[in-house]
């Protein structure tokens, strides 16, 4: 009995990490720029692989006796996640990526001479590629 | 506290390296001891230069609910922006917003910008270099000033509490 409602509970944790993970993924695809597809990796699919793991540290503690490792990646990817997001926000602010028309506020790191370049025509070095 | 000595200049760091070479090698044989302790040493030793100073935590219990606030959050969070994602009308209001920090020092202020990450709607992208500001970008956002006062209500009030007061 008890066995049926834990795995239950993996389960559930499973197809959770597994739809927040796609949900975190197609927000990469559809969301218009660079910034806001930001949001859905560094919660998101953190999140997923977070619930994904939480289910496999049930699974294999019920199996083998107590398992700990799990717990200690979901809580680093929890710490580096928005380590990572924040120094792509940065580079991005660096490049004058252009946000979307919609966004309010012109940061002053956004505001320059230089010509903004677009997500489309992304700066390349000077010389083309072979 | 313990108090920081030559070979240890971080005590509880060591320690929390010791605890989690022990957790990931599943074994508290002797030589996972020596090697966890020789590491617990040696890494605080040659990551000294990247640290200002030690935090110190002035109120355990405080910090403890902020972690469970912070882990609600996040599910809340994730849920928000989610629905933001498969909303196919795709109405969202994004906005960067210049959010004025009241904690001085850098470990509190990366703790708030990974809060601010990992929690609703907000990325933290940039940190002007007088320490002042903290430069947000939102997905959705009705009242800026709202979302300010929120995080500054909601996160850098512990914070301040825990680390700085």
């Amino acid at each position: 009995m008890l066995d049926s409602i834990l795995e239950g509970v993996i389960a559930l944790t499973l197809i959770a990490g597994g739809a927040f993970a796609f949900i975190g993924s197609l927000g990469l695809t559809h969301l218009k720029d660079f910034y806001m597809r930001l949001h859905g990796p560094s919660k998101t699919t953190t999140l997923g692989v977070g619930c994904t793991l939480i289910g496999s540290l049930i699974y294999f503690s019920l199996r083998e006796g107590p398992v700990i490792q799990e717990l200690l990646i979901t809580v680093f990817a929890f710490i580096t996640a928005p380590v990572s997001s924040h120094m792509l926000a940065k580079s991005a602010l660096h490049h004058k990526l252009k946000p979307d028309p919609r966004t309010r506020g012109n940061p002053i790191e956004l505001q320059s001479e230089r010509p903004k370049h677009t997500l489309e025509e992304e700066p390349q070095g000077d010389s083309p590629l072979p | 506290m313990i108090p920081p000595t030559r070979w240890l200049p971080m005590p509880v760091l060591s320690l929390l390296l010791l605890l989690v070479w022990l957790l990931l090698q599943h074994s508290i044989s002797p030589g996972q001891w020596i090697l966890g302790g020789v590491l617990a040493i040696v890494i605080p030793l040659v990551a000294r230069p990247f640290w200002e100073r030690q935090p110190t935590i002035k109120r355990p219990l405080k910090l403890i609910h902020y972690v469970l606030r912070v882990l609600k959050d996040i599910v809340v969070a994730n849920l928000q922006v989610s629905r933001l994602i498969l909303d196919p009308r795709g109405r969202m209001r994004p906005a960067f917003v210049e959010y004025p920090l009241t904690l001085k020092e850098n470990f509190s202020i990366t703790v708030l910008a990974s809060t601010i990450t990992m929690t609703p709607g907000t990325v933290s992208a940039h940190l002007r270099l007088d320490g002042k500001t903290l430069l947000i970008h939102a997905l959705d956002v009705g009242d800026i000033q709202a979302l300010i006062d929120e995080i500054h209500e909601r996160y850098e009030r512990p914070l301040m509490e825990i680390f700085e007061s």
